[in-house]
């Protein structure tokens, strides 16, 4: 069996959230007040809590989640492997314990090889240290001797553009630098087994081709790789086999350009975004949003939406108290994987009046044309009334886009510059020579 | 750089055999020290350190004079209020002396507690986001520290030298002394560094821990103002022992190693091994609470 680079055998890791939901949503850390406030009433759990005793058994289980469950599968040496799934269902908690920052709660897990794992570029990054210097420390953090940095280190400058830059301190650089030179530190790590998380979503276009580059050329070399992304075509091209997680189950395993599929569409989730159990929120909290909905044009519920086409996007809402809600404002707004806004709709955008609303209901939001190219986007949702904050989630649900013909000119998007921007109507004309001049001379 | 990753994939082919295997089953209780794993990332731990010097006293004015201006101050202060006003007896050595002795090895260890209880915290991103033994971190904080110290010393030499004070040849025994106090400073910097990843009380605690304790200590006065049974038991603060050892070696003063200091090293050790098993215990959810 010793083809065999990772065994993971019924893994599980249970995080506890009761705190969480004690604060009123927001996390708070512990502080020592509160241990001694719970010891007056049971000491014993205070002084177990204190030396670091896990006492899960006792734990009630709404107080508790399971981030991973039950996960068990192999990979072999020289796969692979992209690991999909929607946000919290599990991946990362994955990639943390198989790179051994967090313990699991059960199971058992094998690995053949020196790990190396790439959760974040730049960790370790120091501001005020050289480009020299940071690319030392980098390594050492990531794992790689003295002598593997130095010998490698004409390539990561190389890699990374910045040979006129080595010896200035990094926090002069451009942000574009910054992330290439952290980049180039992580893709020489000469690792048997590489972890990779979402790094490749780093700097411009140029730089992302060349790192996919970078790691279909560590694909090539024999190496074991387990590789979590958002960004399916990139993860199809590179990977041979899939894993795709579901609140924290192992859902299906096999090769990737099924698993892709599947992935796609499995949707339910993607419809209706459940939002009564999030606690990270903002807000008095009186009124609160339960549900995001998706629709098409006629109100059916949809997975994707295409460019171009009808967005109807439904907050549903609830409030506590019987009477209705007056003078309100709400608002959604859909941002990139980057978390940048890419626009903003409001009831208060588009109505010069106040707005009343039921005690519960739902405020739709309808974009007659979707101005959003292929990718995935996710929405924060916003309650305001009678000028108090009611609720705020952000990263409240995700939107998948895919390509559709916006202009109505029967071309789509060009690749690579897909999930960049927004798409706006624009015309344009070719002017004469004298009409140029008169532009410029203005 | 091909060639370089031509000559990596056949190593691999290769080594196949002799791959290290790594398992990960969850702990539970209390976990073996695993100071042979610490071993193997000492570049790492050279590298932490070396990242703490390069940084600490950039874009500062005066850069490593800190190091001076910390203690020498103090001693101002202190020969002022203590050695003119009121008059504290210093064990037949100049007041300024006799108190820059124990204020040298005392900087070194409330510096090296104070960073190495914050170390944790600040390195959240490093501890969510990658794998080494935690055990480097505050380590490499209190080791960071020595160079400080030795910068430090020098302003005590150049004391000794204004005071005409030769060292007398008992002063080789003076890195005993100072192991001693980076004994202290690490075990009681890895206690309050895991209690700080859950409990941020410690944030506030550190700041009246050290003033406290400098108080407890004898460096503005002498530990000979205790006697018999008393400055035994005095020890058990183990910055006792280091101060008076300090200036046993340099200063000559009659502090000779004794029950005082021999109670000061056990309890040096005995913080640093409790330090050490207590962060290995809480070391396992460093990265899910921090």
């Amino acid at each position: 069996m010793s083809d065999i680079a990772i065994r993971v055998e019924n893994l599980g890791k249970q995080y506890r959230i009761g705190a969480l939901q004690k604060n009123g949503g927001h996390y708070t850390y512990k502080s020592l007040r509160d241990s001694i406030a719970s010891a007056a009433s049971a000491p014993f759990r205070a002084a177990r809590a204190l030396m670091g005793r896990n006492d899960s058994e006792t734990n009630h289980d709404e107080d508790t989640i399971w981030a991973l469950k039950d996960v068990s599968f192999d990979v072999k040496h020289g796969d692979i492997v992209g690991v999909i799934g929607r946000n919290g269902a599990g991946k990362s908690t994955l990639l943390k314990i198989l790179s051994r920052i967090t313990e699991p709660t059960t199971g058992h897990i094998e690995i053949r090889g020196r790990v190396g794992s790439l959760l974040e570029v730049g960790t370790g990054f120091h501001p005020e240290l050289t480009g020299r210097d940071n690319v030392y420390l980098n390594g050492s953090i990531l794992g790689m001797k003295n002598a593997e940095i130095a010998k490698n280190f004409d390539a990561i400058v190389a890699f990374a553009e910045v040979e006129k830059f080595i010896d200035t301190p990094v926090k002069h650089y451009s942000s574009g630098m910054y992330l290439r030179l952290a980049f180039a530190v992580a893709a020489h790590l000469q690792t048997e087994i590489l972890i990779v998380d979402e790094v490749l979503a780093v700097g411009d276009i140029g730089f992302q081709r060349k790192c996919l580059g970078k790691m279909g050329e560590v694909a090539k070399q024999g190496r074991t790789v387990l590789f979590v992304s958002h960004n399916l075509p990139a993860i199809s091209n590179l990977c041979v086999a899939g894993m795709l997680l579901d609140q924290g189950r192992l859902t299906d395993i096999g090769e990737i350009s099924e698993i892709v599929r599947r992935y796609v569409t499995t949707s339910s989730a993607d419809i209706h975004t459940d939002l009564s159990l999030r606690t990270d929120r903002k807000g008095i909290g009186l009124a609160r949003f339960t549900e995001v909905s998706i629709h098409d044009l006629y109100g059916g519920e949809q997975a994707c939406s295409a460019s171009g086409e009808t967005l109807a996007v439904r907050l549903h809402y609830r409030s506590s108290r019987d009477e209705p809600l007056r003078n309100c404002r709400v608002s959604l707004s859909l941002h990139d994987m980057f978390g940048q806004v890419l626009f903003l709709c409001s009831t208060e955008l588009t109505s010069s009046e106040t707005v009343n609303l039921p005690s519960s209901g739902i405020v739709q939001f309808t974009i007659p044309r979707l101005p959003l190219t292929e990718g995935q986007y996710s929405t924060t949702v916003f309650l305001e009334v009678d000028r108090e904050v009611q609720d705020w989630i952000e990263n409240a649900s995700k939107l998948n886009v895919v390509d559709g013909d916006f202009y109505g000119s029967g071309r789509l998007y060009p690749p690579g510059w897909k999930g960049k921007g927004v798409l706006v109507d624009h015309s344009w004309s070719i002017l004469t020579g004298s009409l140029a001049c008169l532009t410029h001379t203005r | 750089m091909k060639s370089n990753s031509t000559d990596a994939a056949v190593a691999i082919q290769v080594d196949k055999s002799l791959i290290p295997l790594t398992v990960i089953d969850p702990s539970s209780g209390w976990v073996a020290l695993k100071l042979g794993e610490l071993w193997e990332y000492r570049e790492l731990l050279y590298f932490l350190t070396w990242r703490e010097i390069k940084v600490r006293y950039k874009q500062t004015a005066l850069g490593a004079a800190w190091a001076i201006i910390q203690p020498l101050f103090t001693m101002l202060v202190f020969s002022l209020f203590f050695g003119r006003l009121a008059k504290v007896p210093s064990d037949g050595i100049p007041y300024p002396l006799f108190t820059l002795a124990g204020l040298i090895p005392w900087t070194f260890f409330s510096n090296g507690l104070t960073q190495s209880s914050n170390s944790l915290v600040s390195s959240a991103n490093l501890i969510s986001k990658v794998y080494f033994p935690r055990l480097t971190i505050p380590l490499s904080a209190v080791l960071s520290g020595v160079v400080d110290f030795a910068i430090s010393f020098i302003l005590l030499v150049g004391m000794m030298a204004f005071y005409r004070q030769a060292p007398p040849l008992r002063c080789l025994y003076l890195p005993a002394f100072f192991f001693m106090a980076f004994v202290t400073a690490l075990g009681v910097g890895l206690w309050l560094s895991a209690l700080n990843v859950e409990y941020r009380d410690v944030r506030y605690t550190v700041p009246f821990l050290t003033q406290f304790w400098m108080f407890a200590t004898p460096i503005a006065y002498p530990s000979s103002m205790l006697h018999g049974i008393w400055r035994t038991l005095y020890g058990l603060n183990p910055m006792v022992g280091v101060v008076e050892g300090f200036r046993w070696a340099l200063l000559g003063t009659n502090t000779a190693p004794g029950p005082m200091i021999a109670v000061s090293s056990i309890a040096s050790v005995l913080i640093l091994v409790g330090g050490v098993f207590y962060f290995r215990r809480m070391e396992k959810t460093f990265a899910d609470v921090v």
